[in-house]
């Protein structure tokens, strides 16, 4: 069904230390297709996107980008087929929208080389999909929250990269901007099919948003799959220790988790008593 | 009005993406240096009028304005202008590399490093007369190596798997102070005479430069700051972090190490023959920031000139204001340069 693998990791093994975080993962990521990793906090899915961004060195095992060991890869030629948004990034104070997002070419300049036409069309490109052409001159900390994620996203589309990993992308952004930032990679993998792996915390935007689920628990992937196959309640009990119902929602039809808890209950007779 | 201009040669081969604003303020800066520069060089004792000093400059002239010019006043202007710059274009990549408004080459012990070089030396060859007992000539490489060695000093003790930014400026901090308690200690020890040739030292002044320093302090500062502006765009990628830096492919690693050495090796040139002169190479780049944005291709000249100009305007003050007396330049680049740094902030609040 899929085209293939884009990442896969062999015998991972990752550690800050002494403190193992991944233990002997062997996981395989669809091609052209979105993959969310989810799990409870420090888990180790941050980490797990890191490494597979070649930002942190694996203890022991490899990463394979398109069937190659990353670590073989020159860090350009690696930079040339993925990108990267890490969590929360911050741009210097004064740059403008157009030059962070031209910052995304630099795998593919040298110094004389440093605005191709090819440069400029992919710039201008990532500067329409993310919708951020009125906003190419303003600065990035002159931007709300969701424009400036967008700028940053503009920049890895810039980077014209089959695969693009995002770690938490909505965080910090209200539903609103949660939504436009989710639709946009959304559309590019519909359209452009760009293979995005990302990690996410809200598990019913997980649902709705990705093809393939990693649920991570304790060093190891805990299910993989679609979300209507791997989504029950029982795995939200083992990997966020949480009591829930998952029901289906009723726009997408993709499961839809609901939390057990304290809280107003307004229901009359029927209603759940915590 | 177009913004930005495609310059674009030998099929895409050598391309750039120029700022108009950032051009043009980089024109009328460098046409303030050279104002700065003229009326520097007829300013003094003896008065030349601007155009006298351009007709000198062009090989013409009369015999004394042409003596005056050249051999006592020239040396002086060109070194204050090469120290500023190599100061103000340090700051600016440090500030840069380190991610942080407040790096410039004090904070990170640098200058501290050449002042303490430099007081030692004033204190190990001194006779009991208080002559030296070498030639003046050897302090300027004595500030250097100080600087120098610091600087390795600073990147071996920050190094671990690698040097991160904040370790980078905490170990800097701690042996700038380290510095300063060790100058302050070979100040109080030794005879008050050295103590006030250090001081002078430590303020920052061009007095007494020569050809010799120029035929030296030029070709070194331009071709560091032409080394800079080549690896301008790693500075960029690194102002955005370790971790996009690294996605997009660049050797993080190996620039920082490279941009550092860059840096010290233009104030290492800059307190060897301006002393350390202070305020330049945190506030220039600052005030660049806010006249051509952040893009480091045009905040680095932009800041190189801003800081020649800042140290020709503080020695033309030093040296005419109170005239017999000569005051280091060094006392006049926070005086003249933070009214203006404050006036730009002010402006620039609601951009």
């Amino acid at each position: 069904m899929t085209a293939g693998q884009a990442i896969a990791t062999k015998d991972l093994t990752l550690s800050y230390g002494d403190t193992i975080i991944i233990n002997e993962l062997d996981l395989e990521i669809p091609k052209g297709e979105i993959t969310v990793f989810i799990g409870g906090n420090g888990c180790g899915k941050s980490t797990l996107l890191r490494s597979i961004a070649r930002l942190l060195k694996p203890k022991s095992g490899a990463v394979l980008l398109e069937g190659e060991a990353i670590a073989r890869l020159s860090t350009k030629d690696v930079a040339r087929k993925m990108a990267i948004l890490p969590q929360s990034p911050s741009a210097p104070e004064g740059l403008t929208v157009l030059q962070l997002v031209k910052q995304g070419r630099y795998p593919y300049q040298t110094w004389l080389k440093q605005w191709s036409t090819e440069d400029e069309l992919k710039v201008r490109n990532a500067l329409k999909a993310t919708g951020m052409e009125e906003l190419r001159d303003r600065t990035v900390d002159s931007l709300s929250g969701g424009q400036r994620q967008r700028a940053w996203i503009a920049m890895t589309l810039a980077q014209d990269t089959d695969t693009i990993l995002l770690d938490e992308p909505t965080t910090y952004l209200d539903m609103t901007h949660q939504i436009e930032i989710l639709d946009l990679l959304f559309e590019l993998n519909e359209k452009e099919k760009r293979t995005i792996v990302m990690v996410l915390h809200d598990l019913n935007l997980a649902c709705r948003y990705a093809h393939n689920i990693v649920a991570i628990k304790e060093q190891k992937v805990f299910a993989q799959g679609k979300p209507e196959h791997v989504i029950n309640c029982g795995l939200v009990k083992n990997v966020f220790g949480m009591e829930c119902e998952v029901t289906i929602d009723p726009l997408f039809g993709t499961p839809l988790c609901i939390p057990y808890g304290k809280g107003r209950c307004i229901l009359k007779g029927q209603g759940f008593q915590g | 009005m177009k913004k930005y201009y495609n310059f674009r040669l030998l099929g895409d081969r050598v391309s750039f993406l120029v700022n108009r604003k950032a051009l043009i303020t980089f024109l009328l800066l460098a046409a303030a240096a050279a104002g700065v520069f003229i009326i520097s060089t007829g300013t003094g004792e003896m008065k030349i009028s601007p155009l006298k000093v351009v007709q000198v400059f062009l090989g013409g002239g009369s015999d004394m304005d042409r003596l005056v010019i050249q051999s006592f006043r020239l040396p002086r202007i060109i070194v204050a202008l090469m120290v500023g710059m190599a100061l103000a274009a340090a700051g600016g990549i440090l500030q840069g590399i380190i991610r942080n408004p407040l790096a410039s080459p004090d904070i990170i012990g640098i200058t501290g490093g050449a002042s303490v070089a430099v007081v030692a030396f004033l204190a190990f060859f001194s006779d009991k007369n208080n002559a030296l007992t070498v030639s003046i000539n050897w302090m300027p490489l004595a500030a250097f190596a100080g600087a120098a060695i610091l600087a390795f000093l600073v990147y071996f003790l920050a190094y671990k798997n690698g040097v991160s930014p904040v370790r980078l400026v905490l170990i800097g901090i701690g042996l700038a102070s380290l510095m300063k308690a060790l100058t302050t200690l070979m100040m109080v020890f030794g005879p008050i005479y050295q103590a006030s040739q250090a001081n002078i030292w430590i303020t920052g002044t061009v007095y007494g430069s020569n050809w010799d320093n120029v035929a030296i302090l030029v070709p070194w500062t331009l071709v560091f700051l032409v080394l800079a502006f080549v690896l301008a765009r790693n500075v960029n990628i690194q102002e955005l972090g370790d971790d996009i830096a690294l996605g997009v492919g660049s050797t993080v690693q190996k620039y920082r190490f490279l941009l550092l050495m860059v840096s010290t090796a233009l104030i290492g040139g800059a307190v060897a023959f301006g002393g350390g002169i202070g305020f330049v190479g945190l506030m220039a780049p600052h005030m660049a920031r806010r006249l051509v944005g952040s893009a480091f291709g045009a905040l680095l000249p932009a800041s190189a000139l801003i800081g020649g100009i800042l140290v020709m305007a503080a020695d033309l003050i030093g040296r005419t204001l109170f005239s017999p007396l000569e005051i280091p330049a060094g006392v006049f680049t926070a005086s003249i340069g933070a009214p203006y740094f404050i006036y730009l902030l002010f402006k620039t609040r609601n951009a």
